[in-house]
């Protein structure tokens, strides 16, 4: 009696399938390396969901013809981030009293390794990411990219001007020699004319009716503590709107349905 | 821009997207390029200008000379174009409150649909007029030279009373120039012409003594020289006697 071939066993239900397109596994040290970070991804995305946000912000498209002008506000944020990372070393040596911040500004110009390198890496840093938020508010004026529907993202940005300014006005102050402190009493006086507000104003930053020792402090606070973490949080806010928005086009880019969709033109002979 | 002016913004804008490239790694390159730029250009201008340290600050000191960094220039000098004194806390804040204000509230008076420039003459031409105010003042700003020398020539009144009133008198210009005085008020063809009072003829309006009493409380922005008196009364009395005698 001719015997029956028997059918093959059920595979071990216990394994994984294989990932498609791959039909051996990972093979070699490097398809092991990838399964690990694509099972540690996959960890987060699983309980994060983050894929989606991510992909909706990479792989959005953005319009025809956009050009050059377009990177000034990429890179206001990237001058702001260089002065954040330079800040921070130079907040490890920095001493904001009024007696010992001169000669703690001293030491790392002098002292500390590639003091001054960072030192005025954060002091031009701060020219520079004036002018670069100048140019883009320029650009998006000209280009007229605050009207509908940009409108609030417009309010944003002038407000990211206010303290960037408020920034360099408050960081002049620092390093504590002649130049920045009677730049400053100037500057605070000035501020005490406004209307209003302002000789409380002028009072709040001088931490009383008279320049102080507590003076330095204070603007100290609002240089690396206040102002940076409303920058950094307004930023965001403003990411997400051009993502969500999307850039514009310029101006003069003109829109034309594609090819299939234009309706044939009908001239009507009289 | 009416209901049907957004949607055919909307619709022309969604034509472009669709034609327009991923953002990653199109417009992701061109704005790491440009990071790349940003970055060496503070490195060189670290390198080449460096993070020098000038004197450490002195409320005594009478060598100074008040002056922002530059992009805070075209608001100083803002100040100096407006001169009466009762004018002067609309040139600090009252201008610049209202610019702040035209311009956070841009998008809401501004709602024509056109966003091409040349077709947009009133917006064009205020913003031209705008970039090229704040350059010229910038470079206003930038030219005035360190307000710390004044030549004045000695009056008769001062010459006939002998040498140590003429000694007197220059040391007290000499104090004034260091204390920076110029870099606000007009002293005959030295200093800047605003935004303080010129001081050509103070002495013939006001008495040595009122001096005296506006020097240690002056009102703002003028900064206040208690602590000078306190600490060289000699200075300060130098300073009173030639300001007083500029008549």
């Amino acid at each position: 009696m001719p015997k029956l071939k028997l059918p093959a066993p059920p595979s071990n239900p216990l394994t994984s399938p294989k990932r498609p397109g791959k039909e051996y596994g990972p093979s070699g040290p490097l398809g092991h390396a990838e399964e690990a970070g694509v099972t540690a991804v996959d960890w987060i995305d699983e309980r994060t969901s983050l894929s989606g946000g991510l992909r909706w912000g990479m792989f959005r498209k953005v319009p025809k013809g956009t050009n050059w002008f377009y990177t000034l506000g990429s890179s206001t944020m990237f001058a702001f981030l260089s002065q954040a990372v330079t800040g921070v070393f130079l907040a490890m040596y920095y001493d904001p009293s009024a007696t010992r911040a001169y000669a703690s500004i001293q030491y790392i110009n002098n002292e500390v390794f590639l003091g001054e390198f960072v030192h005025g890496m954060h002091r031009w840093g701060s020219s520079v990411m004036v002018i670069l938020i100048f140019l883009h508010m320029g650009r998006t004026f000209f280009f007229g990219a605050y009207k509908y529907p940009r409108e609030l993202n417009w309010v944003i940005g002038v407000a990211l001007l206010v303290m960037t300014m408020t920034m360099s006005f408050s960081g002049y102050l620092l390093p504590f020699d002649q130049r920045s402190y009677w730049a400053t009493i100037v500057g605070v006086n000035i501020n005490g004319t406004g209307p209003l507000v302002g000789p409380y104003l002028s009072e709040f930053l001088r931490a009383g009716p008279y320049f102080g020792a507590t003076t330095l402090s204070r603007f100290y606070a609002i240089h690396m503590l206040m102002v940076p973490g409303a920058i950094a949080a307004l930023m965001g806010f403003h990411l997400y709107l051009v993502a969500k928005l999307g850039t514009t086009a310029p101006p003069w880019v003109k829109a034309e349905a594609p090819e299939k969709l234009r309706e044939d033109k009908v001239t009507v002979d009289q | 821009m009416n209901k049907q002016e957004k949607e055919q913004y909307l619709r022309d804008y969604g034509t472009l997207k669709s034609q327009g490239k991923p953002f990653f790694p199109y417009a992701v390159a061109k704005d790491g390029a440009m990071a790349i730029v940003v970055m060496a250009v503070i490195i060189a201008m670290a390198i080449v200008l460096g993070a020098e340290l000038g004197p450490k600050a002195d409320p005594t000191s009478t060598t100074y000379t008040p002056r922002p960094e530059w992009y805070f220039f075209f608001l100083f000098e803002l100040l100096k174009v407006i001169k009466p004194p009762a004018l002067v806390p609309l040139a600090t804040i009252g201008v610049p409150t209202i610019c702040l204000i035209l311009l956070f509230l841009l998008p809401f008076y501004d709602r024509g649909p056109e966003r091409r420039p040349e077709r947009r003459p009133i917006a064009t031409t205020a913003g031209i007029f705008v970039v090229c105010a704040i350059g010229y003042l910038t470079y206003l700003g930038a030219a005035a030279g360190p307000p710390t020398e004044i030549d004045i020539p000695i009056p008769a009144n001062i010459s006939s009373q002998g040498p140590e009133a003429v000694t007197n008198f220059k040391a007290g210009s000499a104090v004034v120039a260091q204390s920076g005085c110029a870099a606000c008020h007009q002293f005959g063809e030295n200093g800047n012409s605003g935004p303080g009072p010129a001081l050509t003829n103070i002495g013939a309006r006001l008495p040595a003594q009122a001096i005296q009493r506006t020097l240690i409380n002056p009102s703002a922005p003028m900064p206040s020289f208690s602590a000078l008196s306190e600490e060289s009364p000699e200075q300060f009395a130098q300073m009173v006697g030639f300001l007083a005698a500029l008549k």
